[in-house]
């Protein structure tokens, strides 16, 4: 089931590239086709798809991934003051420090398996939040968050020629800058190599040793064979994608905050995986689109947005549907991503995708007027590989 | 869409150095939008409406204080369109503002929620100023927030006027050419207070503080201890509290020994009204030490915090930028808009957010442009009057206004459910002035 | 030596809230094995049994102020005190006592309707799905408590009788400067009698010790031909109880507001970890031995050598202990460790 023809991947591969890099066109009349929102579903993405191949292989869930996010934006951050604006060094240097982080916090945390696990990545996570807010100020800049400075030693750039100029500088990939339009496609095309990698990772003889110990790991360790290394392995690739994560916020925006380290962002990799459908392919993918684009955009439906937009309906009727809709929107977004929470998990056990693997089944089946096997869900969610 | 890619100068140069990265590079993609006369991003010249963005706390924490920022912003809009009664317009001086939206076009908003967190309010900034194409943007309710929004400003070339941030380093350490800040500061917080604590409570204190591990923290504490050991206190201690602590009694029971006989809460929001409360039931306010009254003193004050604190509040003093029982012309107007609009008092947050929207407004006015530097330029160093604080400028050097700062302390008999912090006394102005170079910091260049 | 005592005391009135609110949480971990992040939104709720209390019982008379002319503003004369005098105020000043009865049967329904319109239906499910929606759950709770009463915390006073400080140290012996507040003093001893309570139920009767079975093996507790379900519902509702009550105990200490239940959630989760998953007792004593650690690691002393400590501390001993101890304090084998 796992080894199927490379043609399929290739497949796979293509769709995505193309669905990827066209979301300016399909996600305009969502009201989503703007540079940040874009840059963010593909970094979240990223690092979603990272957080899957922990979690979706391993069961592993780690509550502290979002430390590495944060590790690797200040990296970057460190990396545009000292060495320079150039985007690449940075990406370089967060996903090392990242991957050094992740053998760290992976070493003592997988010594522990289940909920101990959990806990045990939450509390380093949480330490590493608390600690970058305040008492390593001199590091992180603590509230404020790291920024570009004017004096800013940046020696690379000066080696090259480079002036000061009179703002701050941008981020640039040798010359092109990396905010904006430029900057969504370079995060698409990063998003792009990391979900091949993913693909090959998920379809590789490692990729089955990891779903072997997720299904059982006393029977994999009484056949002589030792878990550890390969946990590790994959739990520091999974870091080190939240690093890169973490660095392209740094280059889509050259500022890191300790907030990215908390507890509610860890949380919120696991939700958006969760949501999507954990151990799916491309299911993490939509679980971050959804809730990046609830955070941005349901968010800022106030109550003159909600009239306008049921002006057509005579007045009485406007008032009455906006005095219904507006608690779920603006200021209640989080209502309507809580209640989006349960109705999933309840109705769609296996996440989103189970919902779309469901549909899929349902136009099948009515296109051949058959019953038959159909969509019966065999299993759990996790085990199923297809995009 | 002349934004869409731009190069940079030194970027150029180094691509050069970069002999074998020959990256394609179309003509069509041009330099940066101000190289090309006067043009700038969101230009609303060839539209019949100008869009401002609110950016306020709508989750979280913070989210009444959020919600009655936003309130402000929609009565502003409505008063700069010439809509309901005027409310400042009437009382502001000098004002070029018609009641006409501004330079004749209509003002249009849209809003978006910070979170209170840097990088919601930076993805919510961004998504107004790419998709909704705002002009200004506006609000928030915390000091790091504001200082991640006003650096956004910078790069991205709108004007950002600040919410509610009193760190001393908005218009400090971390000031920004494009960010502008009305509230006041923590420097302006010792400064006021320190008259009144000499006053109140003589020049042989020993005081204690419970300082929020933070940037903000930091600085308060540094401006009130720096004001109290000018007036001959001794500052016993000074003990970083972590942020939502939630109970402070282990920071708290030290204090009932160690000599101090004041305590100075560097706290805000939750952590303010639970440490009050939290002091209060350990009896220090009841508390006699050295032969004199315990006393609590609470830096940075408001309404709302009053309200959560309840009953703990009485006779605390402390500082606030604007109340709405003041008496002037500026103050009364405002109220009274509001409380007719709403059906209670505005908050100082819907104060400052209020006046802020105005001063950009009408400084476009007075530009006679919406090109940002010029309207910049007409922010800087203007004087005015009528807006609650007593006549006000808002100082080039570093973009903060100086103006009146209220001592207030917590009232023992309300006469009213919002009646809950009794101005003490009106600082003037120049008892607050500082040197802007003691703070370091550089605006930046005008244009991006 | 004072400043050492009632740093014990600020550990164990500390421990005492985190002992509570995990107790619940291991209860329903232990018995239903379902991950609950909706747990902190029932402390939460049981605070807001006694807000929904005091704004009920001051329902006022409003007297406008004339001199604001702007909007209305009143100052208010609570019914209760305008029919009932000096009884009126007695009563809305014992508001927290009085809401503590009231919360056990509304903590105990909105327990038996989570888990019977929800939970029910996720105790096969995987912990991840649980996560899911029992997160979910928790924000739509706060969001409905912060649609109706605000996000500003709200004021809420201990009674009069027991508002000051008791002299512990006079009475002991130690100095006049060992004060500590009565309320704090209370809400220990309620910790210790709910928490006596819980045990006594489980281990001392009948009931109790079937449900304790099912948490063992509930297949053969099922072909017994015992009902192990409807004792489950009723544990998830002593669970619901039991946060409630350390909600409404809390609400003098800490002015309640709809996000405090989150506030909490990560901390009690670390608490039940520490002390061993499906461990009653590792709850609590795990509970007071955070509390107090968290407490010495705050003192000035201590944070001169290591600053910063305080605030990581409880996150350090959490890696330590488990490192130490694979199963925390007081864990069972094999409980959640897949």
């Amino acid at each position: 089931m796992l080894m199927e023809s490379p043609r399929k991947d290739y497949m796979i591969m293509a769709i995505f590239t193309a669905v990827v890099l066209t979301m300016p066109l399909w996600t305009a009349p969502f009201g989503a086709s703007y540079p940040d929102l874009l840059q963010k579903f593909a970094i979240y993405g990223i690092f979603a798809v990272g957080f899957n191949l922990l979690f979706g292989l391993t069961g592993y869930l780690s509550f502290g991934h979002a430390a590495f996010l944060g590790v690797g934006s200040y990296a970057a951050v460190w990396s545009f003051k000292l060495l320079s604006m150039n985007v690449l060094p940075a990406i370089v240097f967060a996903i090392l420090i990242a991957a050094l982080f992740a053998v760290l916090i992976g070493f003592v945390s997988l010594r522990r398996s289940g909920i101990y696990f959990s806990i045990l990545t939450l509390a380093l996570a949480q330490m590493s939040y608390n600690m970058a807010y305040s008492v390593l100020t001199p590091i992180t800049n603590g509230e404020t968050g790291l920024q570009l400075e004017h004096g800013d030693p940046r020696v690379l750039d000066f080696a090259f020629g480079a002036e000061e100029t009179a703002g701050l500088p941008s981020t640039n990939l040798f010359g092109l800058e990396m905010s904006g339009w430029p900057g969504f496609y370079f995060c698409a095309v990063v998003l792009i190599l990391a979900f091949f990698l993913s693909l090959r990772i998920f379809k590789s003889p490692f990729g089955l040793k990891l779903r072997a110990i997720k299904s059982n790991q006393n029977r994999m360790m009484y056949t002589g064979y030792n878990t550890r290394p390969h946990l590790l392995l994959v739990f520091v690739i999974s870091g080190m994608y939240a690093g890169l994560a973490g660095s392209l916020l740094a280059v889509t925006d050259p500022l890191a905050g300790a907030e990215r380290m908390q507890w509610t962002a860890s949380g919120e990799v696991v939700l958006m995986t969760i949501l999507g459908g954990a151990g799916t392919l491309v299911g993490p993918l939509l679980g971050a689109g959804l809730i990046k684009y609830f955070e941005n955009i349901f968010s800022a439906i106030n109550e003159g947005v909600l009239h306008s937009a049921f002006s057509f309906l005579p007045d009485f009727l406007n008032d009455f549907l906006t005095f219904i809709v507006a608690p779920f929107v603006g200021e209640g977004w989080h209502l309507t991503l809580g209640a989006l929470f349960m109705a999933v998990v309840i109705f769609l056990p296996g996440g989103i995708m189970e919902g779309i693997r469901r549909l899929t089944g349902l136009a099948k089946r009515t296109a051949s007027h058959r019953g038959g096997k159909g969509s019966a869900r065999t299993g759990g969610p996790a085990h199923s590989a297809e995009g | 869409m002349s934004d869409t890619f731009h190069f940079t100068r030194r970027g150029l140069l180094k691509t050069s150095a970069f002999a074998g990265a020959a990256l394609a590079t179309p003509h069509l993609f041009t330099r940066n939008a101000f190289a090309q006369g006067n043009a700038f991003r969101n230009d609303p010249s060839n539209k019949s409406t100008v869009t401002l963005g609110f950016n306020v706390p709508q989750t979280g924490a913070y989210a009444d204080e959020g919600a009655d920022e936003l309130r402000a912003y929609q009565l502003a809009v409505k008063h700069i369109n010439g809509e309901g009664d005027g409310g400042m317009l009437n009382t502001m001086k000098p004002l070029a503002l018609q009641g006409n939206g501004i330079l004749g076009k209509k003002v249009d908003y849209v809003t978006g929620d910070t979170q209170t967190k840097s990088d919601a309010a930076r993805a919510a900034a961004k998504r107004m100023i790419e998709k909704d194409g705002v002009i200004m943007f506006s609000g928030g309710s915390s000091s790091g927030v504001a200082i991640a929004q006003q650096s956004l400003a910078q790069e991205m070339g709108v004007v950002f006027m600040a919410g509610l941030t009193h760190s001393n380093d908005t218009t400090g350490k971390d000031k920004r050419r494009y960010g502008f800040r009305h509230f006041f500061n923590a420097y302006m917080s010792g400064a006021a207070l320190g008259p009144v604590l000499k006053e109140r409570m003589g020049t042989d204190r020993r005081a204690y503080h419970l300082t929020a591990d933070y940037t903000w923290g930091w600085t308060q504490e540094e401006s009130i201890k720096n004001t109290t050991e000018a007036l001959g206190w001794e500052t016993v201690n000074a003990v970083r509290t972590p942020l939502g602590a939630g109970d402070f009694s282990q920071y708290i029971t030290p204090v009932l020994n160690s000599g101090a006989d004041v305590l100075i809460l560097n706290h805000y929001g939750k952590d303010m009204v639970n440490s009050l409360t939290q002091a209060v039931q350990f009896g220090l306010r009841d508390k006699q030490v050295n032969g004199k009254d315990f006393q609590i003193v609470v830096p940075l004050y408001s309404r709302l915090m009053a309200q959560g604190a309840g009953e703990n509040v009485q006779g605390i003093v402390g500082s606030t930028n604007w109340h709405w029982s003041l008496e002037d012309e500026g103050s009364k107007a405002f109220t009274k808009s509001f409380g007719q609009e709403y059906g209670f008092p505005p908050s100082q947050a819907a104060h400052t957010c209020y006046v802020q929207t105005l001063l950009y407004a009408d400084a476009v006015e007075r530009a006679g442009t919406f090109y940002p530097p010029e309207v910049i330029k007409a922010l800087e160093d203007f004087e005015f009057d009528g807006t609650g604080n007593g006549p006000t400028l808002y100082r080039g050097a570093d973009h903060q206004c100086f103006k009146e700062v209220l001592v207030v302390e917590g009232n023992d008999n309300p006469s009213s459910q919002f009646d809950l912090l009794k101005v003490v006394k009106q600082v003037p102005r120049e008892q607050v002035m500082y040197d802007p170079s003691i703070f370091g910091g550089e605006l930046g260049p005008y244009e991006v | 030596m004072d400043a050492f005592l009632l740093q014990i005391l600020n550990g164990l009135d500390k421990g005492g809230a985190y002992a509570l609110i995990a107790l619940g949480l291991t209860l329903v971990f232990g018995t239903l094995g379902v991950v609950n992040f909706a747990h902190g939104a029932l402390f939460m709720l049981g605070a807001f049994v006694a807000v929904a209390l005091q704004n009920l019982l001051t329902i006022s008379k409003q007297v406008r102020d004339e001199s604001v002319t702007f909007f209305e503003a009143y100052k208010e004369t609570p019914y209760l005190e305008i029919w009932l005098g000096d009884t009126g105020l007695a009563i809305i000043d014992y508001v927290v006592p009085i809401s503590i009865v009231l919360a056990i049967p509304v903590m105990l329904l909105i327990g038996f309707v989570m888990e019977r319109g929800l939970i029910q239906y996720f105790y096969k499910r995987t912990h991840a799905e649980q996560i899911l929606v029992t997160f979910g759950l928790a924000i739509v709770l706060q969001e409905i408590i912060k649609a109706w009463f605000g996000a500003n915390p709200i004021p809420m006073a201990a009674p009069d009788a027991v508002s000051g400080s008791a002299a512990i140290g006079s009475a002991l012996g130690l100095g006049d400067a060992v004060v500590y507040p009565w309320w704090r003093l209370l809400y220990l001893l309620f910790t210790l009698f709910i928490v006596g309570a819980v045990f006594a139920f489980l281990n001392l009767t009948t009931y109790g010790m079937v449900v304790r079975a099912g948490m063992a093996d509930r297949e053969t507790v099922g072909l017994l031909g015992i009902n192990i379900q409807k004792r489950f519902t009723l544990v998830f509702g002593i669970a619901a109880v039991v946060a409630g009550l350390a909600g409404v105990m809390y609400t003098p200490i800490l002015p309640p507001d709809y996000h405090m239940g989150m506030d909490f959630l990560v901390l009690s989760f670390v608490v039940v970890v520490v002390g061993g998953m499906g461990s009653l007792p590792g709850a609590v004593a795990a509970g007071f031995l955070l509390g107090i650690l968290q407490s010495f690691a705050s003192m000035s002393v201590v944070k001169d050598v290591l600053p910063g400590i305080d605030q990581i501390i409880i996150y350090l001993v959490a890696v330590v202990i488990l490192l130490v101890r694979p199963r925390g304090l007081m864990g069972r084998k094999g409980v959640m460790e897949a």
